[in-house]
């Protein structure tokens, strides 16, 4: 039996990170496999968290300063897991790495990005802006080392960033590595994308021009965001005072995800408040079939929200969008439970509250059974394995965080048999 | 260790033009009398690096002061085990923020190497301060699933455990339940389950890492991480253990049904609790036969949130009767005759669990309704009535029932003694005869770790938190204000059984990391690879108390003379006590009083020139600084920012210093404080600000106007507004006028 104290954590987000920084606050080695160029995750998509309102980097940056200072964590950020074959204690997992063409010279100047001539869709703000093709995903990204996205140079370009960077740090000669990591345990990560809501016809995401996604609506909100927090609406850049939020935008839906989403509830009664401390004399308007804030701080924080009298909560299924072509007023129609009526409604903007849909799913992976919706069937996953957060079902970033410190434990007893 | 220094300037990143870089060397070799120093193009370079290594193994350097990028960045070619390396930033605070080679932006990074010489000169490399006799035990009080996972969990890791449970038999609430919700992947039938509890219980029992204490209560428990002394009683012996870590899973109690007499409990013997009805259904073995009469019941009504998001009640909501209720209602549908009617404000069913609420909507036995219950009546007939409002039934309604079932809410076992401790603390600040009074007319709870903590026997309790054992992060869940003792299940927050489950292993495992660290001497979280520890100069302490009632961690005892005693164990290395000393007496190796009012001191303040001094928080409002350079906004270049561990250790004789000196202001930049507070050490900047309530009877003396000095609540979001702020601070300063000591 090789005496193995690497854990392998598939995922950098909040679960990933925590399972990784816990593991080796312990003593064993955490190797992160991450598909972004930064860490961070979903998490730091966020602007703020729900019901404490603060910034989600602010956990980030102690999580990062834990990695710098522990020297136990590596992490491989733009790779992604082939195959793991083996068995508890001794895993042996193929990594894939993508060329960053950014070496560790990089000093984050900025250099590059002033010189580079082309552009590229910025999927860290859902394509609501641009970067150059040489990027730095966001200012507090980690690490701190900027990116070339290859595909978006212009044709037979790579020379104004070499040029630019005084530091030797451009390489495009990099290659697509596989990487061989020994294992004693899996930790399995990988979060969850948001639910394509272009499938559902009847919402008008993607004909509709003002209506948005939540996770759209968090970098539209944030200082780092496409308008640099200011919150104005897609087709005209017209300030957002009169806002809805349609629920279950996805889930709860046998025909889309079968699933609650868990987090966008809370997550709309958050955006409402946004809406409402930028612009005092804003009206928001959250269609509902439940409010589902469960746990200690949660509801407190809903009623915090009932408080706005420009706030308001209806029950009821929105059973159409539509587009006034002229105004670009989005016209929302739903069916009102207690009034049993269809009723129209007029709003600058609406945003989808789109479900979460796990990262794994369709994926096919030796070792891991993975169910019709995605997740991690724990029933059925291999010893020394360990599913965590949203990869199980979804669930908010404090769950998570818990589920990623069980796994460490269980992590350790993989290690260590 | 005899220091030998180097200072190592890099020209890259701009910094080369914006500052010169010989007269900035000057400063290092003539004014601080530093022999080397070393300027390099690119110092983060292999070769830049390469140059201080060789002075490090040829020249003997061990004191390093690197003038470059921020500490954010380039951690990993700045890192050079056994030396003090003390990170200078003139690359994000000076070169990005500033307009170039000018003399304001010249001093500016002057002053920053200044002082970062003098951080070094002063400070010393840290040695781990590791106790002796250390154990590894983990105790695990309460043996309900929270707990039981987490002796099991811990144990199966190697770990020796000890589990203390109050009731004769282990178990907790699983005891009580007729079935479980199945835990596999779908909610298919069956819909319910064998709890299978025994299984557990005999796995603890046979376990042989786990002696298990059961009918037993701590006496007390004394010490500190690694070192606890832990007295447990029980059949009236006792004993004392040795304990490493400790696993707090006393889980909850239901909420007092006796005060929802408007929903009938009391009044009525068929309105039950959801426990009550699980024991009907245990001892029916499924039927559901009423309290009243014995007779079979089939018309179930369930009120959800029976005393729950309610302000007059529980404001929270206990997250898992939802699931709960529609679980026992299909111990109603055991019988095909019965109905099951659920009335819910919402039904939460979050995540995979949705499907067990579709379920429960497919079943035409099981009736949902949204509704407001009013209150439960008597239908004449010997059944009830729900009276409710604004129901998808209809406006008003009256619906019968034989027997009504209320989903009360989870109570944390910490609430009682946290009331009791808390209120005993607020009469005995009336004065000694109040305290007595208290104690004399008010029944003493039943207390649950018995600390033997300066600052009182319990975890102590957290606004907004209701009692439970919870430090309201987001990020960090097993943060509690006692070091070592890390709450799991539904006495840390509201939760179900699988998730009690996960709670207890990952409890488990941070009581574990908790013992690898005090045997390393190495801080626990947020300072996880700090080694250095307080140490303070006893003889000169006055034993005015502050440190020990200021410690946001309860890590200082005293003795009986009102001296602190510090069991460093429990300590987070944040400074708070550092910061509260009024004889400046607490310092460690790398961080002291003198070490930052020296750098302070540093700050040469010419009469036309204006000086501010910025103290920032190191983990937000530094980033945010950082960040808001990175973008290239400019800080007023009278600015001087210095990092603290936490705002909590500002001491207000660096204040006294700096503006008696002729510094023209001060800034103070901590985190959120109070509700929703965001500072990683709970209380730092909150007493951070109770300091700077004083701070204007400082400047009296001194005849200076308050408004020198300000605090701001900064988050790590705000690199988009704080330039602005500071910015605008200077210019309130600027409009007071000079200070008129500069050149004193």
């Amino acid at each position: 039996m090789a005496d193995n104290k690497v854990v392998l954590i598939i995922g950098g987000g909040m679960g990933g990170l925590t399972a990784a920084v816990e593991a080796a606050e312990a003593g064993l080695e955490a190797v992160i496999v991450e598909r972004n160029p930064y860490l961070g995750g979903r998490v730091a998509q966020h602007n703020k968290y729900f019901w404490k309102l603060c910034p989600p980097n602010c956990g980030l940056e102690i999580n990062f300063k834990r990695i710098k200072n522990n020297g136990n964590v590596r992490f491989y950020t733009l790779a992604k897991v082939e195959d793991i074959r083996g068995e508890e204690g001794d895993f042996d997992v193929t990594v894939k790495v993508s060329p960053r063409y950014v070496n560790e010279r990089c000093v984050g100047c900025d250099a590059c990005a002033q010189a580079c001539p082309s552009f590229r869709n910025n999927e860290f703000n859902f394509g609501m802006d641009k970067t150059k093709a040489a990027y730095i995903p966001f200012e507090q990204a980690f690490p701190f080392q900027y990116v070339i996205d290859e595909s978006a140079c212009a044709p037979d370009c790579k020379r104004p960033c070499i040029e630019a960077c005084k530091y030797n740090a451009i390489d495009f000669s990099m290659k697509e590595e596989t990487v061989n990591i020994k294992a004693g345990a899996v930790v399995l990560a990988t979060g969850w994308n948001l639910y394509d809501v272009s499938k559902i016809d009847n919402l008008g995401f993607g004909t509709v021009r003002n209506v948005i996604t939540n996770m759209m609506m968090e970098r539209l909100s944030a200082p780092n965001g496409p308008t640099k927090g200011k919150i104005v609406r897609p087709s005209d850049g017209k300030e957002v005072k009169n806002i809805a939020f349609v629920q279950c935008a996805g889930s709860r839906d046998e025909n889309h995800l079968p699933y609650c989403s868990y987090i966008c509830c809370l997550a709309s009664l958050k955006q409402a408040m946004y809406v409402r401390e930028q612009y005092p004399d804003s009206k928001a308007q959250i269609f509902y079939i439940d409010l589902r804030t469960p746990g200690l701080y949660e509801n407190r924080f809903l009623n915090k929200v009932k408080e706005d009298p420009n706030i308001t909560l209806t029950k009821g299924k929105v059973a159409k969008i539509t587009e006034d072509t002229l105004t670009g007023d989005v016209i929302v129609e739903v069916e009102d439970v207690f009034a049993a009526a269809r009723k129209k409604a007029r709003f600058d903007m609406v945003v989808l509250a789109a479900g979460m849909e796990p990262s794994m799913r369709g994926l096919k992976m030796r070792g891991i059974s993975i169910t019709p919706e995605g997740f991690v069937d724990t029933s059925a996953v291999k010893k020394g394995m360990f599913a965590v957060g949203t990869t199980k079902s979804p669930v908010d970033v404090a769950r998570s965080v818990q589920d990623a410190t069980a796994a460490v434990l269980k992590s350790i007893q993989s290690v260590r048999r | 260790m005899e220091k030998r220094f180097g200072v190592y300037i890099c020209k890259g990143c701009g910094i080369g033009d914006a500052i010169d870089i010989e007269r900035l060397s000057n400063v290092a070799t003539k004014d601080m009398k530093v022999p080397l120093c070393r300027t390099h193009d690119i110092l983060c370079s292999p070769e830049g690096v390469q140059i201080i290594k060789d002075d490090i193994s040829r020249e003997g350097v061990n004191t390093i002061i690197i003038a470059a990028c921020s500490f954010r960045v380039k951690y990993d070619v700045f890192d050079f085990p056994g030396t003090i390396t003390e990170r200078v930033n003139i690359r994000e605070f000076v070169a990005w923020c500033q307009p170039p080679k000018t003399d304001d932006t010249q001093s500016l990074a002057s002053d920053y190497l200044v002082m970062g010489i003098i951080r070094t000169q002063k400070g010393d490399l840290p040695e781990p301060n590791v106790l002796e006799n250390l154990q590894s035990t983990i105790l695990v009080v309460g043996g309900g699933i929270a707990g039981m996972t987490a002796a099991i969990e811990a144990a199966n890791a190697g770990y020796e455990v000890v589990l203390v449970e109050k009731e004769p038999q282990l178990g907790g609430f699983a005891n009580k339940l007729y079935k479980k919700i199945p835990t596999g992947y779908a909610f298919m039938e069956p819909l319910i389950v064998d709890v299978d509890i025994e299984k557990t219980i005999k796995e603890v029992e046979g376990h042989p890492r786990i002696k298990v204490y059961k009918s037993a209560k701590i006496e007390r428990t004394e010490g500190q991480p690694g070192l606890y002394d832990v007295t447990i009683s029980r059949n009236g012996s006792s004993e004392t253990l040795k304990i490493g870590a400790i696993v707090l899973a006393t889980g909850w109690k239901p909420y007092d049904a006796a005060k929802l007499g408007y929903l009938g409990y009391g009044k009525f013997k068929d309105v039950v609790t959801g426990i009550e009805f699980e024991e009907i259904a245990r001892k029916g073995n499924g039927r559901i036969f009423r309290p009243s009469d014995g007779r079979e019941a089939t018309k179930v009504a369930f009120i959800l949130c029976a005393g729950q998001r309610n302000p007059e009640h529980l404001p929270y909501c206990s997250s898992m009767c939802c699931a709960s209720s529609l679980k026992q209602a299909r111990y109603v549908r055991g019988n095909p005759d019965a109905t099951a009617m659920i009335f819910y404000i919402d039904i939460r069913t979050p995540g995979r669990l949705e499907a067990y609420y579709r379920e429960a909507q497919n079943d035409p036995g099981i009736m949902l309704t949204k509704a407001d219950v009013k209150g439960v009546s008597d239908a004449g007939n010997g059944n009830l009535y729900i009276e409710a409002e604004n129901s998808l039934l209809g406006e008003k309604v009256k619906v019968e029932a034989d027997l009504v079932v209320l989903a009360t809410g989870m109570v944390p076992t910490t609430l009682e003694p946290q009331v009791y401790l808390d209120r005993l603390t607020q009469e005995a600040a009336k004065g000694d005869e109040a305290r007595k009074a208290y104690l004399e007319s008010t029944p003493k709870p039943e207390f649950i770790l018995n600390l033997s903590y300066r600052q009182g026997p319990e975890i102590p309790s957290l606004e907004g938190a209701y009692g439970f054992a919870d430090s309201n992060f987001i990020c960090f869940q097993y943060e509690t204000r006692r070091t070592g003792i890390y709450a799991a299940g539904s006495v840390h927050q509201p939760m179900n059984m699988a998730e009690a489950q996960e709670d207890g292993a990952g409890a488990a495992f941070k009581a574990i990391q908790c013992i690898d660290h005090v045997s390393r001497g190495v801080a626990v979280h947020p300072r996880a690879w700090d080694i250095t520890f307080p140490d303070p100069l006893l003889i000169r302490c006055t034993a005015c108390k502050r440190c020990t009632e200021e410690c946001p961690f309860g890590a200082i005892d005293e003795d009986e003379k009102g001296i602190p005693y510090y069991k460093i164990n429990r300590c987070r290395r944040c400074g708070t006590c550092m910061g509260a000393c009024p004889e400046r007496i607490v310092s460690f190796k790398d961080y002291s009083v003198d070490i930052i009012g020296s750098m302070i001191k540093s700050v040469e303040s010419e009469e036309e020139e204006f000086r501010i001094i910025a103290l920032a928080c190191e983990n937000d409002a530094y980033p945010a600084l950082d960040t808001a350079c990175i973008n290239r906004k400019q800080i007023d270049p009278s600015v001087r920012i210095i990092p603290l561990r936490c705002l909590g250790g500002m001491n207000l004789v660096w204040v006294a210093d700096a503006l008696s000196k002729g510094i023209d202001g001060m800034l103070l930049l901590g985190c959120k404080f109070g509700e929703n507070y965001q500072c990683h050490f709970v209380k730092g900047s909150e007493l951070a600000n109770y300091r700077f309530g004083k701070v204007g009877e400082t400047l009296n003396k001194l005849q200076l106007e308050a408004e020198r000095v300000q605090m701001m609540q900064v988050s790590i979001s705000d690199y988009d507004k704080l330039p602005d702020m500071i910015n605008e601070f200077v210019g309130k300063v600027k409009e007071i006028g000079p200070n008129p000591f500069k050149g004193f």
